[in-house]
């Protein structure tokens, strides 16, 4: 037997000079992946916004020249106004995130798990879902004032509906053969939703979780351009007062890099929540 | 309600007792149609039709599980009552132990679940994932869910039907196994005539509705295909089934080869 797989073994051995004859077909997919593929956009941008503010193409009074933003950015950290202004518009933004995706999860799950909630809840929650939430910023104003309650309440509202319609969702589309089989191993009510229902809604719930970040960080904007004395969005606004370019940049950078961490916090959340699920899209 | 001493007695020989049995679907016609039928305990009963013929139907109805379909009739089965289903319905998001272990209320249900695992072979795959498993393993890990449960009946519908034919075979001495051990008495829905003989005490074929057939499997020891018993049964069962069965006859396959090969 040993000498067998012996024999078997040895010309399979891959020779330096072994040939390697075999049709080839015309690739049509998009091929292999690019390493750090995702980056050689940005980096060329970053770089035409170089060589444009260098050889003058770009007007400074346009868009600044990258190391003026750099140096305003150093200024304003050293002053304490950046940071000032990042906790402001985070507490503020987390804030509302936290109550929209505590009431949309609660509502979903009303919704989802009783008929009786669903016929209450759900309607008003389409029709709501038609209102683009901004619209709504005047009536808020009326009723809240312009302090923090009416931002963050906006925030909440524009982010309980996609945590509602994605947990809704994903709640309904729980296979009924799961349910099935729960009821012949005569498990409660209780570890019915424990067991099947809230693991069975995650993926939807966090997929509605990463448009709410989105969202949340709409609104956050909006309601601190229209009207705020504090925050990202006030500076920005001050700045285009006096047309400061480099500070309106600084504050969009600033905005880019809350949505870029916010989403990749999501991202964990999904591998390390629906791990059961990696290795299947793996 | 006037019966009931008498109920109680009667359970000490029968673990299912099904009278009368109507169930159906639509105004048109009946899918089962006045069913009776007796099963002991620790008996383990094949049931045989054609598609169509109540099958599934009846075997919902004793797991209670056709809420909703119109129908009368006098169903009595043991309090504990497992299912077998023909996936293997592991929750995706939870891993192994904890789906075997799924709502076992008792102190011990980690240890006992572990226990079971061992014993359909999947001792030390406690922490897989269900997606990690082959078909078989999945279905072995359903095995050990219901039996995990120590149930007086065991319902199992067309469990190895998905299974290649090698993994089947190796299903069912585990199967005869486990069931030798724990005794439930089992009802087995399948299509497959074989597999009934080799695993039933008692095979019985089901049409429109009714038992149509109803067979004592009288073959002791290892149930061999190769065994004139076996075939006899086997082409008896075809016949109530209605198939017409030239598998055996290989002189005849041969002949209309030929024929053919000629013309």
């Amino acid at each position: 037997m040993t000498t067998l797989t012996g024999n078997l073994s040895t010309p399979t051995r891959p020779l330096a000079e072994a040939e390697d004859v075999r049709p080839t077909r015309r690739r049509l997919g998009p091929g292999e992946p690019i390493r750090f593929g995702g980056l050689i956009g940005i980096v060329a941008l970053l770089a035409a916004w170089v060589v444009g503010s260098a050889t003058g193409v770009i007007d400074p009074r346009t868009l600044t020249e990258p190391w003026t933003v750099l140096q305003t950015a150093r200024d304003l950290v050293e002053s304490g106004r950046l940071q000032e202004s990042l906790v402001t518009s985070g507490i503020r933004a987390a804030l509302g995130l936290g109550l929209g995706v505590l009431v949309g999860t609660v509502l979903a799950l009303v919704s989802g798990l009783s008929r009786i909630g669903e016929s209450f809840i759900d309607g008003p929650i389409q029709v709501k879902r038609s209102i683009p939430t901004l619209a709504l910023i005047p009536l808020l104003i009326l009723w809240l004032g312009i302090g923090e309650p009416m931002k963050v309440i906006t925030i909440a509202l524009a982010v309980f509906v996609p945590i509602y319609i994605h947990t809704h969702n994903g709640l309904r589309t729980i296979e009924g053969r799961y349910a099935e089989l729960a009821e012949t191993l005569g498990v409660t009510r209780h570890e019915f939703v424990r067991h099947v229902v809230l693991p069975g809604a995650m993926p939807g719930f966090l997929l509605g979780l990463r448009f709410a970040v989105t969202s949340s960080l709409l609104a956050l904007v909006v309601v601190e351009v229209i009207n705020a004395t504090s925050g990202i969005g006030h500076m920005i606004t001050l700045a285009s007062n006096y047309g400061q370019t480099d500070i309106i940049v600084v504050g969009l950078v600033v905005y880019a890099l809350l949505g870029v961490t916010a989403d990749a916090g999501v991202r964990l959340i999904e591998r390390k929540a629906l791990s059961w699920r990696r290795t299947l899209a793996s | 309600m006037a019966s009931y001493a008498g109920e109680l007695s009667s359970q000490e020989d029968r673990a299912v007792r099904v009278t009368s049995l109507h169930r159906s679907f639509n105004r048109a016609g009946g899918v089962l149609n006045g069913l009776d039928l007796e099963i002991a305990p620790g008996e383990f009963v094949a049931l045989l039709g054609r598609s169509g013929s109540g099958k599934s139907t009846l075997l919902r109805a004793l797991a209670g599980l056709d809420r909703g379909v119109a129908g009368t009739g006098v169903i009595e089965v043991p309090d504990k009552v497992s299912v077998v289903f023909q996936d293997s319905r592991l929750l995706p998001w939870k891993r192994l132990l904890d789906n075997v272990t799924l709502g076992l209320r008792a102190g011990d249900a980690a240890d006992r679940g572990r226990q079971a695992l061992a014993e359909v072979g999947l001792a030390g795959r406690e922490k897989a994932w269900p997606h990690e498993l082959s078909g078989g393993e999945q279905q072995r890990a359903s095995l050990a869910r219901s039996l995990v449960r120590d149930p007086q009946l065991l319902l199992a519908d067309e469990p190895f039907g998905a299974l290649d034919a090698l993994t089947r075979i190796r299903m069912h001495t585990l199967l005869r196994k486990l069931c030798e051990v724990h005794r439930p008495a089992v009802l087995l829905v399948t299509h497959d005539v074989d597999e009934a003989i080799v695993l039933a005490d008692r095979v019985i074929v089901l049409d429109g509705g009714v038992v149509r057939h109803d067979a004592r499997v009288e073959l002791d020891g290892r149930r061999s295909q190769a065994d004139p018993a076996f075939a006899r049964l086997r082409a008896r069962l075809l016949t109530e089934l209605g198939v017409e069965d030239d598998h055996d006859a290989p002189g005849r396959h041969l002949d209309r080869a030929v024929e053919r090969a000629a013309s």
